[in-house]
């Protein structure tokens, strides 16, 4: 934390290094000092507490690809994990620098900001902790301050009765989501008790949706629903349009991913 | 033992596997790192290039004025609508596209190097960008360059007598225009080179991933204006081509120039974003065609406008007449056009040069054909392969419009094969069951032809000035009885070193282990042209087989002389020539020891065993059907490929697992150019995919396992059987794809007139067609 403080100004930490070291590569990021956490045990740990799931900023990808816990969010970030990039990046690449890193289509950032996380984030003068919904200020722009480094990230857990759907469009297999859903759903006698659906892709960063859940509250679970929620979906982003996708494209996307991972998690909640 | 027609893994491949291979990025220990400071701006005139302070440059900066004694490459083609457009090595009075060399920079490392090339500033009074053919081809527009007003730098035109009248006749008149997004040939190994000056010779010897070692000497020696003897090329171990590496680029040139200036070693690799920028590139097409039918679906004339983006500049040696004028001569394809009218231009824009990519001209040409043979198809209700059926190619010799002559080929065979492999009719039972579900299934076919392995009088047609096309090898018997074989062909990832052990060793009696395969050293190879255009399994494997023969005959004399029997009477054999109906025989290896070391015994046969072969011929057709099963998903506009199927004619096979290699491989690089790979300029004419987060190349998730067959017409036209193959997968592939996914989304009534067929594309046609 002392040469985090004292390289403020013009040093970098180094996590897994799949965003920065492309960057350098490319002349893009110049950073004097580089302060490599790879060694810092203390940082790569996951621990449950009975409402939480603690991830250390330096957890990998990798440790996902099998549940790191019992019931819907063990399952959900296995489910989440196989469409981060490949399989090489996803053994170096950590958890935590992917939400410090905070490109609009990572999928670790629309988890943390679907699920209400909370990030600890530390420094040389002692940590604070700062609420998914503080933390992500824009694309590539988070609330860590110079001389500060992610810790970990608290995931609040889901009861047993939560389905949950995630669903992304890419144009190869590993590329950058073009359009991405993430979603859970409580259903009770065919009705949607409860809902959480974040997007990611399709704005500055990844984003929980208060109006699609609100709108899923009290409706059946069928396709129909899925389907109104989806083209409000669309209709509620402003996604930006480049060589990949037209902002009319992933608008319309918005919407297939959305109803696409409502119903998976509509399938896994009444199960 | 018979080698030919082995499944034999590749000799080639140990070497590789094992990382025993030297690439030129191996070879640059001790060399001064070159970086070359690249136009940001796509057009206009250099006003001052700001040079840091000399004293404070760790390093060495030249521009054109330091090279004032070096010439400009020039690519020519005699004929009168060809328009000669110099390429300086480095940028003179202006720059013509993004990524031009400007400058070149050496130091002690890369990293130096780059510092210095940043300190470069190269002041330039844009221009308006010309980057697409509306741009080029409009009243007025600018003149990429003062040479060629009007932005056409080659033209090819012809207009059979009978156009007019077939089209008057014709039942049904299709007609649409049809274009190909600009690709990268994109080998995994980008381009580079190590210039190295020996003081003691005065000599410089330059190791580069090129595909022609021979011609890249002739090219620089001819540039700087010095004998070829001063320079020595080599290919080491290349990571593939494509097409990419045949060309001569500025940074050789410069290269060798500064090794010279500098009496050093020194080593430009480049890296895989000037490799998008400043390389080659490829395709960026435009077809407009009508094709008149009569009432039974038999063309009757086509009539097309053929646009090909050529970039800035002209390749060298091909020239930039290799897209339009190939797209000119070939563009009926398989089927038979009785009345032919094209016009096929070469634009110029400001935009990267484009050089030749596997396939040329002919994934374009073939994706126009079978477009029209499926438009034709649904416009006269007809079933598409039956409407292929009444059209191809079926009688042989076939003399085509524009004069090419077909040799004998399996284009309706191989379409039946394809078809019944297929099982149409059971998938349509499926296609219909999935369009109740909700799901959108589909198939489409592609029958092409591939000329291949043609020579000089190909190319002579084409008014090249340089007309490559022959092939020689040197075949040399050394006194242990094993062979060396050195060719003027520079194979670079093809394994045509193994096929042509295996041939050599069937014509003299060894095995494949025995004969020892050198390339791409133009002080150890006779002159050659290199490995391209789908051609060394044909030309250099007959200068092969005729120099291995000639070796043959003088083993069976020297045999016959001592077994004392008549020269026919002897075999050659697993490593043994014997005397038929005897049981006299000798090893080979003791008849080679004799003929060097008792050459007195033999009198005109003479000493030692080295034999030259030489080999020209005018070219074969190969053939292939290909078919694509894909899924089309509406809602997202993404394909999925489930089945692709390739029925491949390509003669004789030497070694059937290598075909299939070059097969699977080009079908992947034919997908690509279907539905992923696309170069993107900007309207300022700066290149927008510059990495591979933005220029897709396919990976092994994409692309379906290639189910592929084999038909073996054989032909005279070659003298080893064989047909080549190397281009085929890419020709074939993205006709099949866009016709399948066509088919897919049939109920919608939509047409694919653009590849590639992006997600955003294809959602864009369905939202047309279909309101959302």
């Amino acid at each position: 934390m002392k040469l985090i403080k004292a390289n403020a100004a013009d040093g970098r930490v180094i996590a897994g290094g799949q965003s920065l070291v492309a960057a350098m590569n490319f002349r893009l990021a110049r950073p004097d000092v580089l302060i490599d956490l790879n060694g810092v045990k203390e940082l790569d740990f996951i621990e449950e507490t009975p409402g939480e799931l603690v991830i250390g900023a330096m957890t990998r990808h990798a440790a996902f690809h099998k549940p790191v816990c019992d019931g819907p969010l063990g399952r959900l970030l296995s489910k989440v994990v196989p469409n981060i990039a490949h399989y090489p990046i996803r053994n170096r690449g950590t958890f935590g620098g992917s939400l410090c890193h905070a490109d609009p289509a990572s999928e670790w950032c629309v988890v943390a900001a679907t699920l209400d996380a909370t990030m600890k984030i530390g420094s040389a003068e002692g940590d604070r902790e700062v609420p998914a919904a503080d933390f992500f200020r824009g694309s590539f722009t988070t609330a860590v301050e110079p001389g500060e480094i992610l810790v970990a990230i608290r995931l609040p857990k889901l009861d047993a009765g939560w389905g949950t759907g995630f669903y992304e469009y890419s144009r190869r297999k590993g590329d950058f989501a073009l359009a991405m859903a993430l979603t859970a759903l409580r259903v009770e006698g065919g009705a949607i008790s409860a809902a959480r659906v974040g997007l990611g892709g399709v704005a500055d960063h990844g984003k929980r949706m208060a109006d699609l859940e609100a709108a899923l509250v009290g409706k059946p679970a069928t396709a129909e629903t899925f389907a109104e929620v989806g083209k409000l979906a669309s209709t509620l982003v402003s996604p930006y349009g480049d060589i990949h996708g037209s902002a009319e494209y992933r608008r319309d996307l918005t919407a297939t991913v959305v109803a696409r991972a409502l119903a998976e998690a509509a399938d896994e909640a009444t199960a | 033992m018979n080698w030919v027609g082995r499944r034999l893994p590749r000799l080639e491949d140990p070497t590789l596997l094992m990382g025993l291979g030297h690439f030129v990025s191996d070879l640059k220990q001790g060399a001064l790192a070159v970086k070359f400071v690249r136009s940001p701006v796509a057009a206009g005139v250099i006003t001052e290039i700001e040079r840091p302070d000399p004293a404070e440059m760790a390093g060495d900066v030249f521009t054109a004025a330091d090279l004032s004694d070096v010439g400009n490459i020039q690519a020519v083609l005699n004929r009168p609508d060809y328009r000669r457009v110099p390429h300086p090595v480095l940028a003179k009075e202006r720059v013509s596209f993004t990524g031009q060399p400007v400058a070149m920079v050496i130091a002690a490392t890369e990293a130096l190097a780059e510092d210095l090339a940043e300190s470069v500033f190269v002041d330039i009074d844009a221009e308006d960008a010309i980057t697409t053919f509306d741009e080029a081809l409009a009243e007025g527009a600018r003149a990429v360059h003062p040479e060629a007003p009007g932005n056409v730098m080659v033209e090819g035109r012809m207009r059979t007598e009978g156009v007019d009248a077939a089209f008057a006749s014709a039942a049904a008149v299709v007609s649409f225009d049809l274009k190909s997004g600009r690709q990268s040939a994109m080998p995994l190994e980008p381009r580079g080179g190590v210039a190295d000056y020996d003081r003691a010779s005065g000599r410089v010897t330059l190791h580069a991933s090129v595909q022609m070692p021979h011609m890249l000497r002739t090219g620089i020696a001819d540039v700087l204006g010095i004998p070829e003897s001063d320079l020595r090329v080599v290919a080491p171990e290349v990571g593939g081509g494509f097409g990419q590496k045949m060309s001569l680029f500025p940074e050789y040139i410069a290269l060798v120039w500064a090794a010279r200036r500098l009496k050093r070693k020194v080593a430009w690799i480049e890296d895989r974003r000037e490799n998008f920028l400043a390389s080659a590139h490829s395709r960026d097409q435009r077809f407009t065609i009508s094709g008149a039918f009569d009432g039974e679906g038999r063309l009757l004339a086509i009539d097309a406008d053929l646009l090909s983006n050529v970039g800035a500049f002209s390749c060298y040696p091909v020239s930039c007449g290799v897209e339009p004028l190939m797209a000119f001569a070939e563009l009926p394809g398989p089927y038979v056009v009785p009345e032919y009218g094209v016009r096929s231009r070469g634009v110029t824009t400001n935009t990267c040069m484009m050089a030749p990519y596997r396939g040329v001209a002919r994934p374009m040409l073939t994706f126009t054909m079978e477009q029209l043979m499926d438009r034709a198809a649904i416009q006269l209700g007809i079933d598409p392969v039956e409407i292929r059926r009444r059209n191809l190619i079926a009688a042989f010799p076939y003399r085509s419009p524009t004069g090419l002559v077909y040799d004998e080929g399996s284009y309706l065979e191989a379409m039946e094969a394809a078809v019944r492999i297929a099982d149409i009719p059971a998938f349509r039972v499926r296609q219909q069951q999935a369009r109740e579900q909700g799901r959108y299934l589909g198939i489409g076919l592609s029958v092409f032809a591939e000329r291949t392995g043609y020579g000089t009088s190909a190319y002579a047609a084409r008014k090249m000035e340089i007309v490559p096309g022959y092939e020689t090898v040197d075949c040399e018997m050394d006194p242990s009885g094993r062979v060396t074989l050195r060719i003027g062909s520079s194979p670079h990832g093809q394994g045509l070193k193994t096929a042509l052990a295996q041939l050599v060793a069937d014509r003299i009696g060894l095995a494949p282990e025995d004969v020892r395969v050198i390339s791409g050293d133009t002080d150890t190879t006779p002159y050659g042209w290199g490995t391209f255009a789908s051609r060394s399994m044909v030309i250099a494997g007959g200068a092969s087989h005729l120099a291995a023969d000639k070796i043959a005959t003088k083993l069976r004399s020297a045999a016959a002389q001592l077994l004392e029997v008549e020269s026919d009477t002897i075999e050659l054999k697993d490593g043994i020539a014997t005397a038929s109906g005897t049981n006299r025989s000798l090893r080979i290896g003791e008849l080679a020891r004799a003929m060097h070391h008792g050459s007195h015994q033999f009198g005109d046969l003479g000493g030692g065993l080295k034999e030259h072969g030489f080999y020209d011929p005018d070219g074969t057709f190969s053939n292939a059907c290909h078919i694509a099963v894909v899924e089309v998903d509406p809602d997202t506009g993404g394909v999925r490929i489930e089945r692709f199927i390739v029925v491949e004619d390509a003669g004789k096979l030497i070694n059937p697992l290598i075909v299939d290699g070059q097969i699977t491989g080009g079908v992947a690089q034919g997908i690509a150019n279907a539905l992923f790979e696309e170069l993107v300029y900007d309207e300022h004419g700066t290149l927008l995919t510059t990495s591979l987060a933005d220029y897709l190349p396919p990976t092994a998730m994409e692309i379906p396992t290639i189910e592929i067959h084999h038909m073996e017409t054989i032909s005279p036209e070659s003298v080893t059987q064989a047909k080549g193959v190397g281009e085929g997968g890419a020709i074939g592939a993205p006709a099949a794809v866009i016709s399948a996914i066509t088919d897919a989304l049939s109920p919608f009534g939509i047409a694919i007139d653009a590849m590639p067929a992006t997600p955003d594309r294809i959602r864009h046609v369905l939202r047309d067609a279909r309101g959302n």
